[in-house]
């Protein structure tokens, strides 16, 4: 009998304390929640953009086929989700992708979605539509895709030339909203209409963006913030100042440096600060078609100077990750294992002994300490740009190379590398997806327009096609870190670093989960509230 | 006077004409156009979607074209369409004015209220410890850049208020709607005022030392009836110069205020479709600048006849 009361009031309390953490958990409905935007986006349209600028404020508007679960940091083909779809299938050996649609979904301006949507949404990403996008930045991503069928309203199928089982990692990007059919794509550069947990109520360039809940939306009891006010600052001394004192609730995702981290951090301790990788790579693009780069010898001899840890030391106080083309573990799932990279020619651990082999191969192709090498180091007018420029100059200079930094305004900068009118370029790429098949193709495959040194290299081009049907993912893995190893072996876009960057937000907001292996699928905001 | 005037009228319209090929002509020259600038925010350059874009947004045409429906439509009172935002230019630009006319005539006011007090207060008590020191706080305000005097002010602010005074459209109190301009203002106006400081100080010694000035004093004029009626009178038009060529100057100084306080002003809005080669804008705030410009110096010609009985516009 005792055992029995005993057993009783174990179960009360045990009730009790959990009552009692929900109740201090249980999120709070209301509040405007308050952030700063780090420039003026040149429009409202996720589908015709690719900066995060873009994403972060436009994403809440929409939703996607699937999504990554918003509240894990690492985005995986594990945690996809449902948003639109209800489920999905593969069917006809992986090249079938069917997803039953939602009913009963809502656009912002009351008219129903449909498998339509789906349709036109794909078909103008794909060029095959009346309507175009004014840009379409992603349009390879859809290579593999034949057409899409529908079956009534509710079912849409995606039907591919062959499996690509990351199709669906793609379609959980940030980068994938589904538009509405009766809306234009010019109005959705100004005013978008989206199914998302928030409707649009005002872009003004250089000045705010204001969202406010969606009453309507198909997922039950969320949003909790009735809205999302974006100020856009682009002095970010001034908008860090702001949150400090009080006027943010959260400054602009991954837009707070390591040393301004500090400052933040003294000023205001109470603000809570994350520091995570985002899948961005500084990397240098190499002009391999003309001299002096075509000389194979010229170009192993640059990746084989390359200090990485010194990069990582001072731009980022040793905050940083060094790998390959993928983003490097733990956040990214497809790094090469550490033992690996090493063995890459400028990867190992012996800077010295590199820099002793780098100069050989100089001296082998005529250079010496009596004949260095001149050459120009192009970059964007941009301080994340500029400043590991200048460290790679200065690098360089102890193979015999001596570098000028060439600074290029923003607008000439494509255009310039389009044109292959630079011998040595310091780049960033940001990876939208961290998955091999959206870095392969847009970075790296003949003919991409992403792919701004030209390499092209078709024994790795059909590889990029093994990895990318392959179902089983320790097969595929594999496949990737020799693609990748070959990738840096070949001094395709040397990678120099993996930056991390902070986010901070004040302690009363709760639920935000800063995505680790990108910047660009996190945004939805359905499940943050205020504890105010 | 009338002759005068009309020539007068006649050279401003001369002068806009040659601004409006300036600024058509040098925006044309600058690196990258807006069609550059879109796909470089895209990260990508497909010449067919190029080819697309430049034709949409006319910029495919000859550049003689390009200005004709340009000035035309400007004449016209039609200032065409963003091409970032894609809406009405003028719609773009108009609400912006106020605000910057606001923060304008406000730096204005307290230069003058400010600068011509104490440069007359500098003249009259010159080589005395208040004279020192006023002339160090106007070399302070002419040495200090805006864009430090303007992020020195927010530090201070946030260290010592935990406020800043970020540009709120919709103030609810009284400090706060002082917040959003006086400040600022007073971040640009500090060194127009200390400019118009010296002005006025050193105008104000050359008369002083004139011999009506003695005469008055002889007839034993009150010092504040020398100083301030015989005196300031006399030495004002150059102050009225200086003022005058500031508020065209002002531009400068409020494009860099506007940014640090994030006001959301027409300086700042230049500055953003400068870099986004938002030509319709650029082209028309730019010219509606060089109006309001070639105006004040209008003005500021007439104000001379205004204040100097001496001076006789007859041609």
């Amino acid at each position: 009998m005792r055992s029995v009361w005993a057993l009783a009031a174990t179960a009360a309390l045990s009730l009790l304390a959990i009552s009692t953490m929900a109740f201090a958990g249980e999120p709070k409905q209301g509040g405007i929640l308050r952030m700063y935007h780090r420039d003026s986006p040149g429009n409202a349209s996720i589908h015709e953009g690719a900066t995060y600028s873009l994403n972060v404020p436009f994403m809440p508007i929409f939703n996607n086929l699937v999504i990554y679960k918003q509240d894990e940091p690492q985005n995986s083909l594990k945690n996809i989700v449902p948003e639109l779809a209800e489920s999905w299938a593969w069917t006809n050996e992986g090249k079938t992708l069917t997803f039953k649609l939602r009913q009963g979904v809502k656009w912002h301006d009351g008219k129903p979605f449909t498998s339509a949507d789906v349709k036109c949404t794909f078909d103008m990403l794909m060029g095959k539509s009346q309507q175009k996008f004014r840009q379409n930045p992603r349009k390879s991503w859809y290579n593999e895709v034949n057409d899409i069928t529908t079956n009534g309203d509710f079912e849409a199928s995606f039907n591919l030339k062959r499996p690509q089982p990351s199709l669906l990692a793609l379609l959980a990007s940030g980068y994938t909203p589904v538009y509405p059919c009766h809306v234009s794509p010019g109005d959705m550069r100004t005013h978008p209409i989206g199914t998302g947990p928030f409707k649009f109520v005002e872009f003004k360039a250089n000045e705010s963006i204001k969202l406010t809940r969606n009453t309507d939306y198909w997922r039950k009891g969320r949003p909790y913030l009735d809205g999302i006010e974006f100020t856009i600052i682009p002095n970010r001394s001034t908008a860090i100042l702001a949150f400090v004192a009080g006027k943010f609730d959260m400054t602009f995702p991954t837009e707070v440096s390591i040393p301004l981290l500090k400052d933040v951090k003294s000023q205001d301790p109470s603000a809570i600060c994350v520091v995570e990788p985002n899948n961005v790579s500084t990397n240098i693009i190499v002009n391999s078609t003309a001299a002096p780069f075509d000389n194979a010898d010229i170009r192993k001899a640059m990746a084989l100077a390359l200090d990485r840890k010194a990069f990582v030391d001072i731009l980022f106080e040793g905050q940083a990750d060094i790998g390959g083309t993928m983003e490097p573990a733990p956040a990214g799932l497809w790094a090469m294992p550490k033992d690996m990279l090493e063995t890459i020619p400028g990867y190992g651990p012996d800077v010295k002994a590199n820099r002793e082999e780098a100069k050989k191969l100089m001296q082998k192709a005529g250079y010496g300490p009596d004949k260095h090498l001149a050459v120009k180091v192009s970059t964007r007018n941009i301080p994340v740009y500029r400043d590991p420029a200048v460290i790679l100059i200065d690098q360089l200079k102890s193979i015999y190379i001596d570098g000028e930094l060439d600074v290029v305004e923003t607008a000439n900068w494509f255009p310039k590398v389009a044109r292959k009118d630079y011998m040595l370029g310091l780049n960033l790429t940001g990876n939208a997806v961290d998955d091999p098949d959206q870095s392969f193709y847009e970075n790296y495959s003949c003919g991409s327009e992403r792919n701004y040194t030209n390499y092209c290299n078709k024994d790795i081009e059909k590889l990029f096609d093994v990895q990318s049907q392959e179902t089983d993912i320790a097969k595929r893995k594999k496949l990737v870190w020799e693609i990748d190893k070959k990738l840096q072996e070949d001094v395709a876009r040397p990678i120099i670093f993996h930056a991390r960057t902070g986010t901070c937000w004040k302690p009363y907001v709760k639920g935000v989960t800063v995505m680790s292996n990108s910047s660009y699928n996190g945004y939805r905001y359905e499940d943050v509230w205020m504890d105010k | 006077m009338f002759a005068y005037l009309v020539r007068r009228l006649f050279l401003m319209l001369v002068t806009l004409f040659g601004i409006s090929i300036v600024i058509f002509f040098l925006l044309r020259i600058v690196p990258g156009n807006i069609v550059d600038i879109l796909f470089a925010a895209a990260g990508y350059v497909d010449p067919a979607d190029k080819a697309n874009l430049e034709r949409e947004l006319g910029i495919d045409q000859p550049l003689i074209m390009q200005y004709w429906h340009w000035i035309s439509g400007f004449l016209r009172g039609d200032f065409g369409y963003s091409y970032v935002s894609e809406k009405p230019a003028l719609q773009e630009i108009l609400p912006r004015i106020p605000i910057t006319a606001r923060l304008a005539g406000l730096a204005l006011l307290f230069s003058a209220s400010i600068g011509i007090p104490l440069g007359v207060i500098s003249a009259v008590k010159q080589g005395t410890r208040l004279d020192y020191v006023l002339r160090v706080v106007s070399l302070s305000g002419l040495s200090l850049p805006s864009f430090w005097l303007g992020l020195l002010i927010l530090t201070a602010a946030v260290a010592m208020f935990g406020q800043i005074p970020i540009f709120n459209p919709n103030p609810a109190t009284w400090l706060e709607a002082f917040a959003t301009y006086a400040v600022p203002a007073a971040a640009v106006g500090f060194r127009s005022a200390a400019l118009t400081m010296r002005i006025t100080r050193s105008s104000m010694l050359e008369v002083l030392r004139q011999d009506y000035i003695r005469t008055a004093r002889a007839k034993g004029a009150s010092d504040a009836a020398v100083n301030y009626h015989h005196a300031l009178k006399n030495a004002i038009l150059p102050v009225i110069t200086v003022i005058g060529i500031e508020a065209a100057f002002l531009i400068g100084g409020l494009i860099v205020t506007e940014t640090v306080f994030n006001i959301p002003g027409v300086a700042r809005f230049l500055v953003e479709a400068i870099r986004w080669r938002d030509y319709p804008i650029v082209q028309n705030l730019v010219m509606l600048i060089a109006v309001v410009v070639v105006s004040a110096n209008f003005i500021v010609d007439m104000l001379y006849a205004v204040f100097d009985p001496r001076i006789r516009y007859t041609d």
